[in-house]
């Protein structure tokens, strides 16, 4: 299955009770296979194509506040769009699910693939401090596997989880294990699992109100306070990293979805050199996996970070290391994806030949 | 006659409505806000709505509506109530899901979110408060604002050619299919509140009815952004804006 598509299915199978989106290339075929496969008329679960990004986010954001299970999924430039709802949604606490299958940009860009939103999603894109759970899968089996994890992450912290996956990873079509169909929670359910949830006040209790406002700044503040130590305790808890041959290795790539899939052959073909190289491939991107980068990096000589960008995850490696080694950026743009050698050269280039 | 005969249960010709919380209101003296407020909380109260009523606030003066009626709420990023409001009642059809909306909210930053709610036929009732001024953020000009009209941004009078003309959305919105009923209101006499609150009641039983949006405006005072005590705005009002924003029913369709 195409990784778009593989996604949306996983949706309907975790019990979504709605999605609420936009078309946008690279990632329509979400919005065009829920649609295809009608879910409402076996789930239940609702599909809405809004009237543009800002409708759909918001869409997600009052359904998240009803304790629904909802999902939205753009491209880069919807996805600017909507980050007004990302930052109201972190603020109200509320649990959802968002995907970004990221195209070139700045602006309207390219349709083709790229990592450059990394800031936007890990460094918050919206107003205010707040955090997103951010995925990077890089396989089609992830974007099914993320959007139950990314729910279940969600739930269990009330924020929002992300997947952010490059327009390869959305296109690309590979193997998939699905899980089984998991029935949508009642209304019971929800009423006990969030309490907090605008669900109507059945049987008179107390009102329930999902607003990010608050005048009174001492409560404001105590709220980020609040905010802050469930991020930090989604940082103690929750990063995720996949780490290949760093055991005796000299160089290290770092490198996170599709590129990380292409940094192992060039890994594989640097080892056929007799270069010790291994691999780090963040799954989760916020929380950024200091620790596992730190350890894996404890023997090196150098870093290598691959990235279709100019180079915005390899902030995040310096300061996992402190800078404590030399750290070199490799980047396609424009919608460019490197080939294996590419990145072998670039191994030479910067380290191996030095 | 003892006066403490005299106020007794029995002789009781008017209460506040229970899901009118005793929270001071913030809305200022004169303002039209706190009787459409009231009518509301009367009419899910008469409906027997308050286990199934969802709100969706603002931004703007009535953002705290929150705080004032007891029921729950979604508080909308500024415009987006309408497609907050089309998520909840789509994933809870039992529910009576309305909006509350003045018009820099509904007919500047939020004309797209309304004008595809209606068109979507979402089952929801939008309340439209419209003042000709931005109230909360101190009396800036309204899409809805008149020619003439001074505020804090068009401080020698709203011009066509600067500012383009006022906007009557409800005419836009009674065009459009999704539509089942849209009427114009207001509340400066006791007459033309108990319209508002028919047309409110109409509505929700719209709403709950599913056949389509319904959207009541409600023509409005904002003594303080007009400058005029509460007595002289009801008259501003009466001569200047419903001369623009005439009352009564746009579109009433049945089923």
């Amino acid at each position: 299955m195409k990784g778009n598509e593989a996604l949306a299915v996983a949706a309907i199978r975790y019990g979504a009770d709605a999605y609420f989106g936009y078309p946008i290339t690279p990632q329509s075929e979400v919005l065009e296979t829920l649609e295809a496969l009608k879910p409402w008329e076996t789930t239940g679960m609702v599909v809405l194509q809004a009237e543009s990004e800002v409708a759909a986010v918001n869409m997600v954001y009052a359904g998240a506040a009803c304790g629904k299970t909802v999902l939205t999924s753009t491209s880069s430039p919807g996805f600017s769009l909507m980050q007004e709802g990302m930052s109201y949604m972190a603020a109200s606490e509320v649990p959802a699910l968002m995907i970004n299958v990221m195209r070139g940009g700045p602006g309207l860009g390219t349709i083709h693939p790229s990592q450059a939103d990394y800031f936007q999603a890990c460094k918050g894109g919206g107003h205010g401090d707040y955090h997103a759970i951010v995925l990077a899968p890089s396989s089609v089996q992830e974007m099914v596997d993320f959007v139950a994890l990314g729910w279940d992450l969600a739930f269990k912290y009330r924020c929002v989880s992300m997947i952010l996956a490059d327009g390869v990873v959305g296109q690309m079509m590979e193997k998939v294990v699905l899980p089984e169909q998991r029935p949508r929670r009642t209304e019971e359910e929800i009423r006990k699992l969030c309490p907090w949830a605008v669900t109507g006040r059945k049987d008179m209790r107390p009102r329930n109100v999902i607003t990010s406002l608050e005048l009174d700044d001492d409560i404001m503040e105590a709220n980020n306070h609040r905010f802050q130590a469930t991020y930090r305790e989604i940082e103690k808890n929750e990063t995720r990293c996949e780490l290949i041959n760093t055991e005796d290795c000299d160089y290290l790539i770092v490198a996170f979805g599709s590129p990380a899939r292409i940094s192992m052959k060039a890994m594989e073909m640097a080892r056929e050199q007799g270069y010790k190289v291994g691999l780090a491939r963040p799954i989760t991107l916020w929380p950024f996996p200091v620790n596992q980068i730190r350890e894996a990096a404890k023997n090196v000589k150098g870093i290598l970070c691959v990235e279709l960008a100019t180079g915005q995850m390899i902030e995040d490696v310096k300061l996992a290391i402190e800078c404590s080694k030399p750290v070199e950026h490799f980047g396609r743009l424009g919608g460019n994806v490197p080939a294996p050698d590419e990145i072998l050269n670039a191994l030479h280039e910067k380290f191996l030949d030095k | 006659m003892e006066l403490n005969k005299i106020i007794c249960p029995e002789n009781r010709v008017y209460k506040k409505p229970e899901l009118l919380n005793d929270t001071h209101m913030h809305y200022c003296p004169g303002c039209s806000h706190g009787v459409v407020h009231k009518l509301v909380a009367q009419v899910i109260e008469e409906m027997g709505m308050q286990e199934k009523a969802i709100g969706v606030s603002p931004v703007g003066c009535a953002v705290f509506a929150y705080n004032y009626i007891d029921v729950d709420w979604l508080q909308a990023a500024h415009g987006r109530a309408p497609a907050m409001a089309t998520a909840a009642k789509r994933l809870m059809p039992d529910k009576l899901v309305f909006t509350y909306q003045g018009d820099g909210d509904l007919a500047a930053i939020g004309t797209a979110e309304t004008i595809h709610a209606c068109n979507r036929a979402e089952n929801i009732t939008i309340i439209f408060i419209n003042n000709a001024i931005y109230g909360m953020t101190g009396g800036q000009m309204a899409p809805t604002t008149l020619l003439g009209q001074k505020t804090a941004t068009c401080p020698y009078g709203r011009r066509v050619d600067l500012n383009g003309y006022p906007l009557a959305i409800a005419p836009l919105l009674a065009q459009l299919d999704g539509t089942c009923y849209v009427t114009r209101q207001s509340v400066h006499n006791v007459a033309n509140v108990r319209k508002t609150k028919a047309a409110i009641r109409k509505a929700f039983e719209n709403s709950m009815k599913g056949i389509g949006t319904s959207v009541v405006e409600v023509v409005s005072t904002c003594n303080t952004g007009w400058k005029l005590s509460p007595e002289k705005a009801n008259e501003w009002m009466v001569e200047n804006m419903f001369a623009k924003y005439p009352l009564g029913d746009l579109k009433n369709r049945e089923e």
